[in-house]
């Protein structure tokens, strides 16, 4: 089975590192896909509160374009992947709305026919896929490596059904099969403040220092993170936010970077070199190679 | 010292309003709230709000619109939807705090050079113009209309981003950008046709 890969705007900017490593595991796994034709930005969580109907009518567009392709879309970055999850709800829920996003799509010639899925990578990797497969392939154990699995919210939050909404385990269960032990993390759905740290940023650096400071206290030695918003706040702003109270300083990568590493792929090509925080001297010192 | 009344009389009330917010989308249930506070238990920005989600709540359902749409409350929703995996009565808060957000914007209910409608704004308009977002361009245009300072102050981390290669200085955009001013437009057009 193909699916329609659906990158968004933030994986081809702040958030690189997640599609090159992502694109790797897909790889290694062989889990093949193709970037959804034309793909336009999903309206994100921004455009859903000044003008909600318009975001229903652009993200349905990306929704149109991968089931003309019969194909289910994987959406790795948290927003994107509830933001489409929304919309086909909401388009069957809501009369009104189906019209607006019916119309919208005739008048640049889609259809729309509730005929797709939208899958995040966890799921993919976890439910069609499978953890003995994926620990079948593993050739870098991350023996040794603590990892304290954030899911931030919007992932399993409201609407997946892959996992549990309080306490999702499905990264763990990943990160274990690559080896890694699983730092316990209970904020691991606290919300990370989206985009607060931008726009009222006092409130914004409390709410991450937090989560930084609780996985460094049970231990970890990174975060693993599975939304490209999550990790830029866990990253960018932990020497402000060290500077609260207690100094921090833990690396953040994405999931698919942990994996990656697992399954093969080196450094470079899984933009470990793009973080903030480097990884490596963790690496090193739990003797992991990484080149 | 100024003197200011505590309590609110019926007649502050705004009947239309409430008729809104149990008609608006995600509204059906909200006149269902049980008043049990679980939202405000479970939400990680209660502890900065003026109104805490459940207060939200019943102020909007009875009408309390100047209270509501200046509330700072609104603002704050990060849009975790912790409130809503805990709600015995599945009343879609989360989307009660946008659509209160939409109307705030509307009815200019928000301090002067305040970031999150400019943010918005602009966030608008580049999908307008090119499909897709480009954050370094978007994170650019929006301090340049609130906060230039914040923009310097930034600089450093926007310095390191870029030799990372996270902050690319190329403008993303999709080839068929005629297909999105034309879905714009239709929704544009349907919602005056039927007035939604
Ligand atoms: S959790 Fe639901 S029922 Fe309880 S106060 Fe909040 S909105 Fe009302
Ligand atoms: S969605 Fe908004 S109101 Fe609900 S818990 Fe999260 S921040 Fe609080």
């Amino acid at each position: 089975m193909k699916y329609a890969y659906y990158p968004g705007c933030s994986l081809r900017g702040t958030g690189r590192a997640y599609e090159e490593s992502l694109l790797a595991v897909f790889r290694s796994l062989a889990i093949e896909v193709q970037e959804l034709d034309d793909w336009n930005c999903c309206g994100a969580t921004t455009y859903l509160s000044v003008d909600e109907l318009t975001s229903y009518a652009l993200a349905a567009r990306n929704l149109a374009l991968a089931e003309r392709e019969r194909m289910d879309i994987i959406a790795p970055c948290a927003a994107c992947y509830l933001v489409l999850n929304k919309t086909q709800r909401y388009i069957r829920d809501y009369p009104d709305i189906k019209t607006v996003v019916s119309r919208a799509l005739g008048a640049i010639g889609l259809e729309y026919h509730d005929r797709v899925r939208v899958r995040h990578p966890l799921d993919v990797f976890l439910n069609d896929i499978g953890l003995e497969a994926i620990a079948a392939k593993v050739v870098r154990p991350l023996k040794g490596l603590k990892v304290a699995p954030y899911y931030g919210c919007q992932i399993v939050r409201p609407y997946a059904t892959f996992d549990d909404q309080r306490n999702p385990t499905s990264m763990d269960q990943l990160l274990a099969a690559c080896g890694a032990t699983v730092a316990p993390y209970p904020l691991k759905t606290r919300c990370c403040g989206g985009s607060q740290k931008g726009t009222l940023p006092e409130i914004g650096l409390h709410l991450i220092r937090y989560l930084i400071a609780e996985a460094q206290m049970n231990g970890a030695d990174v975060i693993a993170t599975v939304c490209p918003l999550c990790q830029f706040n866990l990253e960018c702003f932990q020497k402000e936010a060290g500077s609260i109270r207690h100094p921090l300083s833990i690396p953040v990568l994405y999931f698919t970077q942990l994996m990656a590493l697992a399954l093969g792929a080196s450094a470079a090509t899984i933009g470990l070199q793009r973080s903030l925080v480097p990884v490596e001297p963790v690496l090193e010192a739990k003797e992991i190679a990484y080149a | 010292m100024e003197l200011k009344r505590t309590v609110k009389f019926e007649a502050d009330r705004d009947p239309e309003f409430a008729r809104w917010i149990s008609h608006t989308v995600g509204g059906e249930r909200i006149r269902h709230c049980l008043q049990c506070g679980l939202c405000s238990a479970s939400c990680p920005l209660s502890l900065y709000m003026d109104y805490t989600p459940r207060r939200l709540m019943h102020l909007s359902r009875e009408g309390f619109k100047e209270e509501v749409l200046s509330s700072s409350s609104i603002w704050l929703c990060t849009a975790c939807y912790a409130c809503m995996v805990e709600c015995p009565k599945k009343i879609n808060i989360t989307h009660l705090m946008y659509a209160l957000k939409e109307r705030a914007i509307e009815e200019r209910f928000y301090p002067k050079r305040f970031p999150i409608p400019v943010m918005a704004q602009q966030f608008c308009r580049m999908v307008r113009g090119s499909g897709r977002i480009t954050e370094s361009w978007l994170i650019v245009r929006v301090f340049l209309r609130t906060a230039i300072w914040r923009l310097l102050s930034m600089s450093g981390l926007g310095w390191k981003l870029f030799l990372a290669g996270r902050m690319p200085a190329k403008k993303e955009k999709i080839q068929r950008q005629d297909e999105i001013v034309a879905l714009l437009d239709s929704v544009a057009e349907t919602r005056k046709e039927l007035a939604l």
